[in-house]
């Protein structure tokens, strides 16, 4: 019951942080519709050498399969990428993704646990700025993010998206077809540095809270068998108790029965 | 009249959403006022106080820590940040996360590895005991 009132909290603030997603998408749609002089490093593709995970699990456990799901799910990328000979770097947030890769293995950059019943963008800056800083030195060529998709309260699905670099966006907006660019204020590297840092920042958060709503659906749905699965057991023993019990009855009266018998008889 | 459309999100909510008059934003280079049909024009906001003068000529103030203006001629999107930043304070939540990535995976980790242990131990012992009982009634 915790866990319904939770979710509900959870899935407000994933509708919360759908404008912000929604508007630097919009903004950055426009801004490759732009002609700047400068092109960003992070919205051009490179030879793939080694790439980067960002890996969102739940804090705490007893949450069903999820996390099994999800680390099932980035072992198989890793293993592709390995394939390839192409080195995997990894930024892990929550606590139970931190103890699965420790037991594993693997190259861990970054970690952010106990990020609570609210996920905050505070916490989760860190872990991203050593792989955005990893990306633009050029040790890894491209980035991902794993996390489980919220599809409703029965089902939980683990995805990987690719942040970097940023894909086109097609807003299908004809008005901005013409040559034109932005006045930028400072300049344009600047500009592009923060607002595309904060474009990442916003994908991770909310595949964050994403993450925290289905941790608390899975946690419902886990309580809910677990809850069931005990009713069936105090079913079970209840009827062996009556059972033991009503065979000691029986016996004590035949045993006084029987001797009743055998004084008067 | 001519109006602009106004978008304030951040990462944690949308704030305001609306027809104006007119913007003003504290943008890095000064403040910046925007009326309708703007050029366009991307910048950086520092701390300070978003204006908003709607439809009806009525004031909407709100506080920003900074973040990004961006200026279409019928749109303003004001992208607010929900984090105090700056080249310091990031740089050291970098470096927080990694040595806290660092602690998990060594030694610094002993204390948790040594309760998950006692954890597990109290889960074997209890199911020994189980099965003890068990065996007993058969």
């Amino acid at each position: 019951m915790v866990a319904a009132t939770k979710i509900r909290k959870a899935r407000v603030q994933m509708e919360a942080s759908r404008p912000y997603a929604q508007r630097i998408r919009r903004v950055i749609g426009h801004l490759a519709h732009a002609n700047p002089d400068y092109k960003h490093p992070f919205l051009t593709e490179r030879e793939v050498k080694r790439v980067g995970f960002i890996i969102i699990s739940t804090d705490r456990g007893l949450c069903g399969g999820l996390n099994v799901n999800l680390f099932k799910t980035a072992i198989g990328e890793i293993a592709n990428w390995r394939e390839q000979h192409v080195e995997v770097d990894l930024a892990l947030v929550g606590a139970k993704s931190v103890q699965f890769f420790r037991r594993l293995g693997g190259n861990v950059v970054g970690t952010a646990t106990h990020l609570g019943d609210k996920p905050q963008v505070n916490d989760l800056i860190g872990s991203i700025k050593i792989m955005l800083d990893s990306y633009s030195a050029g040790t890894i060529d491209r980035l991902f993010l794993i996390h489980n998709e919220f599809v409703s309260t029965m089902s939980q699905r683990p995805e990987v998206s690719t942040l970097l670099p940023v894909s086109a966006i097609d807003l299908g907006d004809e008005s901005l077809q013409d040559h034109w660019d932005y006045i930028y204020e400072p300049d344009a590297e600047e500009l592009l540095d923060d607002i595309l840092m904060r474009y990442i920042e916003s994908q991770v958060y909310r595949g964050a809270v994403e993450n925290f709503a289905c941790e608390m659906a899975a946690k419902m749905v886990a309580m809910k068998s677990a809850t069931d699965n005990a009713g069936e057991i105090i079913d079970k023993l209840q009827l062996a108790y009556n059972r033991a019990r009503q065979g000691a009855i029986t016996q004590e009266i035949s045993e006084i029965v029987g001797g009743a018998a055998a004084v008067s008889g | 009249m001519a109006t602009i459309k106004v978008d304030i999100v951040s990462a944690e909510g949308e704030i305001h959403s609306g027809e104006a008059r007119m913007v003003f934003a504290p943008a890095r280079m000064g403040e910046v006022g925007i009326a309708p049909r703007h050029a366009p024009l991307l910048t950086a906001l520092k701390p300070g106080e978003v204006r908003v003068e709607d439809v009806d000529g009525k004031e909407h103030f709100f506080y920003i820590t900074g973040g990004i203006l961006e200026v279409q001629p019928h749109l303003v999107t004001v992208l607010a940040d929900t984090a105090l930043r700056g080249e310091q304070l990031d740089e050291a939540a970098a470096l927080a996360a990694q040595q806290e990535a660092e602690e998990a995976l060594k030694g610094a980790s002993e204390e948790t590895d040594v309760a998950r242990a006692q954890q597990e131990l109290a889960e074997a012992r209890a199911r020994y005991r189980a099965a003890q009982k068990l065996k007993g009634k058969r």
